[in-house]
């Protein structure tokens, strides 16, 4: 059984069909790229394999739970399924480690020293141990979105989905944020990425989904699709991006 | 002719003039207190309540904001015990001064929700908190630290109004200085002391409402 | 007793409504004067006056209005001059509004950025010069909003004429109440008609801002 299970999924809003039912499925240390056109949907699917938004029809399991927008217990699914931004959205109000702190504190009752101290570790993994105190407006985009990184560990998620990270970030910066990743992807977290960093993809991700018009338009090993397109559309995707 | 203006006559009355200052500090005090919670409630109820609700809440902003103080205090002090419900002077001060910051804090405290980025709020929700401790945690701090002055402001604005309450006999600083212009004739002596009072007030208030918000909401505004 | 029927007690708030309307008209356009002054001197360069100016502005927003009220009607007649309430009301209200709309109004001026002034004195404007050409007509755009929506607190504020013996419509309430013993009537229809002078100028100080920012 795959930790994650997209199948024959739909989804539309009013008249516009987002989703044309898209099947994927993810294993357990799959680092899954998403790549696609504006408006292909990548986003939504994202979106819904965490109850962001309902799906129409069609069936998301995560972990053997199936992702129903009627019957499940949403925040079931949400402490094991992470998400990071592309607008980072960190909490302005509280600091770094306020920031990672707050989902173990509200949501599982750990106490605030236990909470601390996760914070100084998760902040550690991505690099920030010296940063714990700082402001978000104090810290660079970059920095930003390794504490948004850091937040959703910190919940110990089974599978962590990431919207163009790297999209909202100055060229210079979006390396850092990709090592973090990267690393991740290393000690085996299982990863969905939309992303437009092709050469990340490639040489990180185990499987490359390519999204046309709402429906899955080739999928397979990353440097394989890559090297050879079987569509024209991916051909025109990859040369236009590269 | 020349008046002479004198000041010392004041003097014997100090002890009404001290238990006016405590009545007009300890109302406001209270009152905001009691106007910020409504506030918060009303602010929540507009932005993520149901439709009749926000609607309800719309129509009593717009109703407070739109009349005078006095008249909203007239009404609760003469016209609810038409329906049953007596109340004493200083009861009626506190409910009409909780209603008309109410209503304001509601505004200001709302416009501070609707200027929270909706990605915050899915990066809660991501997080799996439920739709309080979002609202709580993560929509309603920043909103506050964000609105704080504008709040602090009104606060100040609903202290000077309070001003009213002497017209039902509420013993607050300005009674006091009717009853004491009645007593010794000197009306404008105990209007200015009266006035320099609340000046104080409305000065001290101030900065202690810019320390509370200092110290309620730390760091850098984004 | 006599049986006052719901339009006669209606009929006569309407009627007291109009001196209402007036006291908030000239309060509005007397203090709107006013406050152009005091905007310009809180903003001269003579720094005694700006000064002075910004204690009026200090004294008037950090002291309830009832207070200036009662200072100005029994302040005046220490010098023998005997002031009708009508008369004070005007005046307390005039100086009160004034304080109010010079800040709004130095918040507007402020709000222009530097940049249009440098770019004034670029062109050899003198100071008075930019500030007619350059500075007040963008400033003005900005401050519509928020002056309309003040003239709703000066109506608000006519109301405590009615505590110095100045017969408006909180006043006329009053009398009503006293006369027919039926509060919760008297003080709904003074309510509703002070909600039909407010509300249009709330809403449209809420649609001038909105305007205002949309175009920005
Ligand atoms: N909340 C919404 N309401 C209506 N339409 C929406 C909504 N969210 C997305 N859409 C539409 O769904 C389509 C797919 O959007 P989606 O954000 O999934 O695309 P995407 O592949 O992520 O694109 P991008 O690369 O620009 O992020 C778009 O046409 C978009 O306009
Ligand atoms: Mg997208």
């Amino acid at each position: 059984m795959p930790l994650v299970s997209i199948r024959d999924v739909r989804k539309r809003f009013g008249e516009n069909e987002v989703l044309k039912g898209v099947s994927v499925s993810v294993e357990k240390g799959d680092v899954v790229a998403i790549i696609g056109r504006s408006g292909s949907g990548k986003s939504t699917l994202l979106r819904c394999v965490n109850g962001l938004e309902t799906h129409d029809s069609g069936s998301i399991v995560v972990d053997e739970t199936p992702v129903d927008n009627a019957r499940t217990d949403m925040r079931e699914l949400r402490k094991h399924v992470g998400m990071v931004f592309q607008q980072f959205n960190l909490f302005p109000h509280l600091t770094a480690a306020g920031n990672v702190m707050l989902a173990p504190r509200v949501v599982n009752g750990v106490s605030e020293k236990e909470a601390r101290d996760l914070a100084a570790a998760m902040l550690a993994k991505v690099g920030l141990s010296e940063k714990m105190d700082a402001w978000p407006s104090q810290l660079s985009g970059g920095q930003q979105q390794r504490v948004a990184i850091a937040r959703a560990l910190a919940m110990n998620p089974k599978v962590l989905l990431c919207d163009e990270i790297t999209s909202a970030l100055d060229p210079e910066l979006v390396n850092e944020v990709l090592r973090v990743v990267e690393k991740l992807a290393a000690e085996g977290m299982t990863l969905i990425l939309v992303t437009h960093e092709m050469r990340f993809a490639r040489d990180v991700g185990t499987k490359l989904v390519f999204m046309h018009q709402g429906m899955v338009h080739e999928e397979g090993p990353p440097k394989e699709l890559m090297a050879a397109p079987r569509t024209p559309e991916l051909r025109q995707f990859i040369g236009a991006i590269a | 002719m020349i008046y002479k203006l004198q000041f010392v006559d004041l003097l014997p009355y100090w002890d009404v003039l001290a238990r006016g200052l405590v009545f007009t500090i300890v109302l406001t005090c209270v009152s905001t207190a009691a106007g910020v919670a409504v506030g918060t409630c009303g602010a929540s109820a507009r932005a993520f309540g149901p439709r009749w609700l926000a609607g309800v809440v719309a129509a009593y902003v717009e109703i407070i904001r739109n009349t005078p103080f006095i008249v909203q205090l007239f009404f609760v002090y003469f016209g609810l015990p038409t329906l049953g419900l007596k109340l004493t002077e200083a009861e009626a001060a506190f409910l009409a001064m909780t209603i008309n910051l109410g209503a304001y804090s509601t505004e200001i405290i709302r416009a501070g929700i609707e200027a929270t980025p909706k990605g915050l709020i899915e990066a809660g929700v991501s997080l799996a908190m439920t739709r309080m401790q979002v609202l709580r945690h993560v929509v309603l701090k920043p909103a506050f630290q964000k609105t704080w002055p504008a709040l602090a402001s009104q606060i100040i604005i609903v202290m000077l109004g309070s001003s009213v309450v002497s017209q039902i006999s509420a013993e607050d600083l300005t009674y006091a200085a009717n009853f004491i212009q009645s007593r010794n004739f000197r009306a404008f002596e105990a209007y200015f002391v009266v006035a320099l009072a609340y000046l104080l007030l409305a000065i001290t208030a101030r900065a202690l409402l810019r320390g509370l918000g200092a110290r309620l909401f730390p760091g850098a505004r984004s | 007793m006599t049986d006052f029927s719901v339009w006669v007690i209606f009929s006569n708030l309407l009627l007291a409504t109009r001196w209402t309307i007036a006291l908030s008209l000239i309060a509005f356009v007397a203090g709107g004067v006013v406050g152009l002054a005091l905007l310009f001197a809180r903003m001269s360069k003579f720094r005694p006056l700006a000064k002075f100016v910004a204690l009026y502005i200090e004294f008037f927003q950090g002291t309830p209005l009832l207070m200036q009220l009662f200072m100005l009607f029994f302040g005046v007649a220490l010098f023998g001059v005997e002031i009708s309430p009508w008369t004070a009301a005007s005046l307390a209200l005039t100086f009160w509004t004034s304080a109010f709309l010079a800040e709004i109004w130095r918040g507007c001026v402020e709000s222009v950025p530097r940049g249009q002034w440098e770019a004034g004195s670029s062109v050899a404007l003198s100071y008075m010069e930019q500030m007619r050409y350059v500075i007040l007509p963008q400033a003005m755009r900005i401050a519509v909003p928020p002056t309309v929506g003040f003239s709703v607190q000066v109506i608000k504020g006519t109301a405590l004429a009615s505590i110095i013996g100045f017969v408006e419509l909180t006043r006329a309430g009053t009398m009503l109440n006293n006369a027919t013993f039926r509060p919760f009537l008297v003080y709904s229809l003074v309510g509703l008609i002070y909600f039909c002078l407010c509300y249009p100028l709330s809403f449209a100080a809420k649609r001038l801002e909105r305007r205002l920012n949309a175009a920005r």
